[in-house]
């Protein structure tokens, strides 16, 4: 039984390992706090390159903890997005104050999501939802001296909790008609004939449904993403989203599969809903927070395009997608921290004339977002495609002529950018700014992950054998 | 002979101008570049020729085909038949002609001649490909350079122009790529053009997607009522910009028209063939028209562009072999007329400062040789025998006749009418721009330096090639339209 744990839980216990390592050298005092910032990368590589090495099939506790294959390669896309976040935020990483503690909150955070991913009961769900939120309020709230993040976090607080209270009656109302939790066993109970049932499930949709900001669930996301620091913002934009993805997956795939005519059409209409608020809220944003914000609820309706295909190609589709997401959004944010940075104000017409300035932080934002808008060569090109292509298989052509002309919409505002950037003209230009290298390294990342993801197909290949 | 090298060269081309910065070898990059591209499409025609002299009757050429992504039947499949040997030698003129024109260009050189090169190699690729992805990838690549060609180097109001273009153009590709999937799913799982030619897609789907396939397609040929991004995009782009856009970027919908909806859905095509001709109609009698309004020369040029490009809509909806074999070589002849004519309004608008046609007058003294080629141009436009757009108008009309429908006969004669209109608004522009006493303030505008001499000079000798002796285009693309037509008629 040990021997199982040690092994099956390998991605949680390095993780928790790592807590607590931090833990002791803060504690003890053995290292300047100055100083963990390249150790802490180090180890996170480490942590990422491990969880490349293959495990078992196999579950934990009665069915609570499941792992294969995709759950392991799940949670290892989880692993190199933090250690690409620890990469890209080096410079305000080392001016943040009680950096052990940032770190330990964060890697908590990851473990709750880790948890989630391999759950197979409600009540592991609950707890490590729980797990995931808490420490990201916390964080959220982590730049103590500017209000904006003290409001942003107040705002997460709230909004979480009421979502988990959702979330709670709706377990509540499945345990009083299942007499079970374990997914497996819901799974057979679950009849679209039952009405209570139908109700206990849409409780807990609106859970997921609050993390993942899709429409109308999504008021929290613009103040949040803006009031907390960069690194949080990145991190729930696409670790956090990433990871209640997953879970949304694997929850609908395996448990709810036997009423999928009633979560098929809730999809499509919300799917709608979200790209359509996203693109055109995201049309009059000033603050490049909130411009991605908006920007990131409008591809997360996207996702549900890719879901509502409820097929090992969905799957694939959205696992593939999600890792050229973190590829985009990161190098977005990447160059966001750069220039907010240098010039303190994260406004768009910082941007202006930044081509003539510094044409190769110019090419990585404007790559960037051509991958969010889905333009060839670029990897999201391939994202987009696949989605859309999984969507298709359920023949609702309506519906992805409608996510494809929103396409265009995001076109238009990712476009306000890149004209900027390249067309426009700065009096003020930026004085000249030298790239800290773990910076320059996770930016040159995620830039070869974008142009290099969608040719190498064997990646998705390996997604569509294993999904 | 390797497919892939037309990909290649432009690819290693595009990535030399990134390397080396400087402005003087970036052009001689670009040049060396365009040029050897345009021997290898010269070998390809003349290697394909062969091929076909000793027998070979396959209907694509040089096919290749690497597994992609295996799991949804994407394949890197190229290979070319005649059609598109045309237009990949159209391309490649057009596009030592536009490295040429832009030689002086000083403002970011080499981004200017990287995102050139990289339209190209969207062109190029999108002319060889097999497979419906492959397709669609190389036809979104070149939107994004054509925004930042538009935005950057253009004229005029290029933000708002760069945008529509952009936007319009994503539209078309979204309706483009849904009516891909519908293909995908409704032909058995396949997304390879080959394949999907031989099974039957469903009538009830053909009739939903087979619209959206052409009016996505029909949208960069500017088709009537989608056409409004030609004239404030073609004018606000630089000149190199504009030959491409008008010379090559509307071929792409034309093709894509005759290989994809046409080609793979011929129950549609015949289906809605009568809309087709009519809108085809509307966009030539409404662009000839509108052209005579014109007073700023580009816009006169891509208001007439719309309406010739109808005639190649026209071509295809006539459905017959003919028509088009007769709208194949209007793309051909089109995409280097108006490059021509592109350029030499570029070479005007930089000597005297403006295109209005009202305030240029007597040029034909400072510039013989710009207005020569200016004649030329005009010519070709209206229909000169001798000189390509006769050939392939008078193709078009002759494979319209072989339509004995009213709605045919009413749209041809209204079509060979629209010539007329051509020939008042060419003659009047060109013979107020070029007679006359010399306008105040163009004493100082010289002739033509050697890069737009030669550029002018590669050009016309395409037109004359194919306005002269016009059977090589007639058989090199015949046989393929040939294909074409009996499997649309199910035979």
């Amino acid at each position: 039984m040990l021997n199982d744990l040690l092994t099956l839980m390998r991605s949680e216990l390095l993780v928790t390992g790592l807590i607590f390592l931090l833990l002791v050298l803060k504690i003890g005092g053995w290292m300047n706090s100055g100083r963990m910032l390249p150790w802490i990368q180090a180890l996170l590589l480490l942590n990422f390159i491990i969880g490349l090495i293959d495990l078992p099939e196999g579950n934990l506790f009665g069915g609570m903890y499941n792992t294969n294959d995709i759950i392991l390669l799940e949670k290892n896309v989880l692993n190199g997005a933090l250690f690409l976040i620890s990469l890209l935020f080096t410079v305000r990483f080392n001016k943040t104050r009680n950096l052990p503690e940032f770190f330990i909150l964060l890697l908590s955070s990851l473990l709750g999501m880790f948890l989630m991913i391999s759950s197979g009961h409600l009540l592991m769900f609950y707890l490590s939802l729980e797990l995931a939120t808490l420490p990201l309020a916390a964080l959220v709230g982590f730049d103590l001296d500017k209000r904006t993040s003290s409001e942003a976090a107040m705002k997460m607080l709230y909004s979480s909790a009421f979502s988990s209270v959702m979330l709670l009656f709706g377990i509540s109302l499945m345990y009083g008609i299942a007499g079970t939790l374990n997914f497996n066993e819901l799974s057979i109970i679950a009849q679209s004939s039952n009405p209570l049932f139908i109700t206990a499930f849409i409780f807990l949709f609106t859970a997921f449904a609050f993390k993942l900001s899709i429409v109308p669930f999504h008021f929290w996301t613009a103040d949040v993403y803006e009031g907390s620091p960069m690194p949080i913002t990145a991190f729930l934009s696409v670790v956090s989203k990433g990871g209640i993805v997953f879970v949304f997956m694997s929850v609908l795939f395996k448990v709810f599969q036997n009423i999928q005519e009633v979560w098929y059409y809730l999809i499509v209409i919300l799917a709608i809903a979200t790209m359509l608020i996203g693109n055109i809220f995201a049309i009059r944003q000033q603050n490049m927070k909130r411009f991605l914000a908006f920007s990131s609820i409008a591809q997360v309706g996207f996702i549900l395009a890719g879901i509502s295909g409820n097929s090992i190609q969905g799957r694939a589709s959205v696992i593939f997608f999600i890792i050229i997401y973190i590829f985009s959004n990161l190098a977005a944010f990447g160059v966001v921290n750069i220039i907010s940075s240098h010039t303190g104000s994260e406004k768009m017409e910082k941007y202006k004339g930044l081509y003539r300035s510094h044409p190769g932080l110019a090419w990585v934002m404007a790559l960037a977002l051509f991958s969010l808008a889905g333009i060839p060569p670029t990897a999201g090109f391939f994202g987009k495609l696949f989605l859309l292509s999984a969507g298709a298989a359920r023949g609702n052509y309506w519906f992805l002529t409608f996510a494809a002309l929103n396409m265009v919409i995001s076109l238009f505002y990712y476009l306000k950018v890149v004209r900027l950037m390249f067309i426009d003209k700065n009096d003020k230009p930026l004085e000249d700014i030298n790239l800290n290298t773990p910076v320059k390294m996770g930016l040159i990342i995620c830039v070869l992950g974008i142009l290099l993801t969608g040719f190498i197909s064997w990646i998705f290949n390996y997604l569509i054998l294993v999904a | 002979m390797d497919l892939t090298a037309l990909i290649l060269l432009p690819l290693f081309t595009a990535l030399a101008i990134l390397i080396v910065r400087q402005s003087t070898p970036v052009r001689w990059i670009a040049l060396t570049g365009s040029v050897a591209q345009l021997l290898l499409a010269v070998l390809l025609l003349l290697f394909y020729n062969r091929e076909r002299e000793l027998g070979n009757t396959a209907q694509m050429m040089y096919e290749t085909k690497y597994a992609w992504f295996a799991s949804l039947n994407i394949n890197f499949h190229t290979g070319v038949d005649g059609i598109a040997v045309a237009m990949i030698l159209l391309t490649s003129f057009v596009v030592v002609a536009g490295v040429l024109v832009s030689w002086n260009n000083k403002k970011y050189t080499a981004e200017y001649f990287f995102l050139l090169i990289l339209l190209s190699l969207g062109a190029y690729g999108f002319f060889i490909s097999l497979d419906l992805i492959l397709l669609f990838f190389f036809l979104e690549v070149a939107v994004i350079p054509k925004f930042l060609l538009i935005g950057i180097w253009g004229s005029g109001n290029k933000e708002a122009s760069a945008n529509k273009l952009a936007l319009m153009l994503m539209g078309a590709s979204a309706l483009i790529l849904i009516g891909i999937l519908g293909m995908y799913y409704y032909g058995g799982n396949s997304f390879d053009i080959l394949t999907l030619s031989q099974t039957s897609i469903p009538v009830t789907a053909q009739k939903i997607f087979f619209p959206l396939l052409f009016l996505g397609f029909g949208v960069f040929t500017a088709i009537f009522p989608f056409h409004t991004w030609v004239p404030d995009g073609h004018s606000s782009a630089p000149t190199a910009g504009s030959m491409f856009l008008a010379g090559i970027s509307m071929k792409l919908g034309g093709y894509g028209c005759i290989r994809v909806a046409a080609y793979l859905m011929p129950e549609g095509a015949k289906e809605y063939a009568a809309v087709i001709i009519i809108l085809a109609t509307i966009a030539i009698i409404y662009g000839a028209f509108a052209t005579l309004m014109q007073t700023d020369l580009k816009y006169m040029n891509a208001y007439s562009s719309i309406s010739h490009c109808g005639f190649v809509l026209l071509g295809i909806g006539m459905l017959t072999t003919t028509a088009l074999t007769g709208a194949v070589m209007q793309m051909v002849s089109h995409g280097l007329m108006t490059a021509l004519f592109f350029a030499v309004i570029g070479m005007i608008y930089e000597r005297s400062g403006t295109r209005n046609v009202n305030e240029m007058s007597g040029l034909q003294k400072q510039m013989p040789f710009i207005i020569t080629v200016l004649y030329i141009a005009g010519l070709c436009s209206l229909g000169l025998p001798g000189l390509s757009g006769f050939v392939a108008e008078m193709m078009v009309f002759m494979g319209s006749w072989q339509q004995q429908g009213i709605l045919h006969r009413v749209a041809t004669v209204l079509a060979a009418m629209s010539i007329v209109v051509t020939s008042v608004y060419i003659l009047k522009a060109v013979t107020r721009i070029s007679m006359g006493p010399l306008k105040a303030g163009l004493e100082s505008v010289r002739d033509a330096q050697w890069n737009e001499k030669l550029a002018a000079i590669i050009l016309i000798v395409g037109i004359l090639a194919i306005g002269l002796a016009p059977a090589w285009l007639n058989d090199l693309v015949r046989p393929g339209a040939e294909i074409l037509m009996n499997h649309i008629q199910g035979k």
